[in-house]
């Protein structure tokens, strides 16, 4: 597990409102009860960890249709952290 | 007085996006004027990564009070003071000991003094200087748009502010209502006020993901939240029997006040707490859902306010919903917070009087999760016997107002 994946799955973990003790890459976020005051917090937690800017409106965007899973968290903050140092 | 009296309206005032009186705001929102812009405001605004605001342009504190006034005055007690004075003018009431003692001022902020608050903390933290203004509390503390028109206008009797973020003047003019009604008092000046387009609070609101990039377009599909807005409005209440005896102009009357607290979520409007809101408002009033006519919206703009806003209206209103003219005047002057509630009070009262509904703007199509009638784009003439405005705030605070058609 990639070094990005490990601090995403801590700070989701942080967030998550079920009793599950670990949170793996192919957990749905919905499974984990986040709401959307949760992903804010989430989005906070990331950009402050990694310094980068996720683009993301409440309006527009729902985490939980265009992110499923922690997986796919953890590959579009792999790819903004790339970009960051491209 | 005592006893239980009609309270009607006899002044009115706005400072906004739209215009700096009530009247130019009311030509403007009939217009379908947007007074949304670049945010300007704050220093180092290109720093922002939100870039449009409804602001209140061109307002030259100068023009409306001396210096030495002036240097007590955060953005939102001046825009607080102009606007009551305009109230008070157009009531015509002169305040003499005994009728000031027997007024309240009763004012709605849902952040006071953030320019007072963002300068000092620029002075501390940036530049690193060890000292402030020296009137920096007395200028940021959020009564002090209810102390400066106490002052200003010679206001002697209760004067308190009311803090509920969105609904905040809502709640402000409710309390004043039944104060007025109840005997209470014989007069009050009351509405809301906000400054609130600094750099740190957009900061602020930035972080809550919920503002739009350019245009507000409530309960339009499309929509992607809210716009931040400023300005105040203030209106004078006073029974019916004084306003007649006095052969003073009546604007309107305010007939109902709910008032509901959600217990659930922070940020998440709560379909419940609209409903009961609604539902307290019509049992003040005596009235059913079938004697309104149109509805001022909360209508922010974003995904979750309007859509619960939409199912409340059909919980609150039943089949009736179908038949009501609803428009959000966000989409035309933002959202200024702890002003918007009373802003939103002077469109749904011109309305009333004039029998016109404001649009709703920025509208582009249907969103099936906002299936009403919300008045697109252009202002529609209606007969308005009764009218609602909706407040909903964050923490879950529920405001909502009843007017009437004086007759």
């Amino acid at each position: 597990m990639s070094d990005v994946a490990g601090d995403v799955i801590a700070i989701i973990a942080k967030k998550k409102r079920v009793d599950k003790p670990t949170v793996d890459l192919s957990d749905k976020l919905l499974d984990l009860g986040l709401e959307s005051l949760d992903a804010v917090e989430m989005i906070f937690d990331l950009e402050e960890k990694f310094d980068i800017q996720i683009p993301y409106n409440a309006n527009t965007n729902n985490p939980r249709t265009e992110f499923e899973t922690v997986g796919d968290v953890v590959a579009a903050v792999e790819k903004l952290v790339a970009q960051k140092t491209s | 007085m005592t006893g239980v009296h009609r309270v009607v309206v006899t002044g009115l005032g706005a400072v906004s996006p739209l215009g700096h009186t009530a009247a130019s705001y009311w030509e403007n929102l009939k217009l379908g004027k947007s007074g949304l812009g670049p945010i300007t405001l704050p220093p180092a605004a290109e720093e922002l990564t939100q870039k449009v605001a409804a602001e209140v342009k061109d307002f030259e504190p100068l023009k409306h009070f001396a210096e030495r006034q002036l240097s007590t005055l955060d953005r939102v007690s001046q825009f607080a003071v102009v606007a009551a004075r305009e109230a008070i003018v157009q009531s015509g009431l002169a305040f003499d000991m005994a009728l000031s003692a027997r007024t309240a001022t009763i004012v709605g902020t849902g952040v006071g003094g953030q320019t007072t608050l963002d300068e000092s903390f620029r002075r501390v933290y940036l530049e690193k200087r060890t000292r402030v203004f020296p009137l920096t509390i007395p200028k940021l503390m959020a009564n002090a748009p209810a102390s400066q028109i106490s002052m200003d206008c010679g206001l002697r009797g209760p004067a308190f502010a009311v803090a509920s973020a969105c609904a905040s003047a809502t709640h402000a003019i409710g309390i004043a209502f039944h104060m007025v009604r109840g005997g209470l008092v014989d007069c009050a000046v009351t509405g809301g006020a906000e400054a609130c387009i600094t750099f740190g609070t957009v900061r602020g609101w930035e972080a809550m993901r919920v503002m739009a990039p350019d245009i507000c377009r409530p309960f339009s599909k499309g929509r992607m939240g809210l716009v931040l807005g400023e300005g105040a409005a203030m209106m004078v209440l006073e029974p019916l029997e004084r306003a007649q005896a006095r052969g003073a102009t009546i604007l309107g009357e305010i007939v109902g006040f709910g008032m509901s607290a959600d217990a659930a979520d922070l940020t998440a409007p709560d379909l419940g707490g609209m409903v009961r809101a609604m539902q307290a408002a019509f049992d003040d009033a005596r009235l059913g859902p079938a004697d309104i006519q149109y509805i001022n919206a909360h209508g922010t703009g974003t995904a979750a306010n309007d859509e619960t806003e939409t199912k409340a209206l059909h919980e609150a209103f039943g089949p009736h919903a179908k038949t009501l003219a609803i428009s959000s005047t966000k989409s035309m002057i933002g959202h200024a917070l702890g002003a918007a509630g009373a802003l939103e009070l002077v469109a749904t009262l011109l309305a009333v009087r004039d029998g016109i509904a404001p649009p709703t703007i920025g509208y582009i199509e249907p969103d099936p999760a906002c299936d009403l009638d919300y008045v697109p784009n252009k202002a529609r003439a209606l007969a308005i016997e009764a009218a609602v405005s909706n407040s909903f705030a964050f923490g879950g605070l529920n405001a909502v107002l009843v007017v009437k058609r004086f007759s």
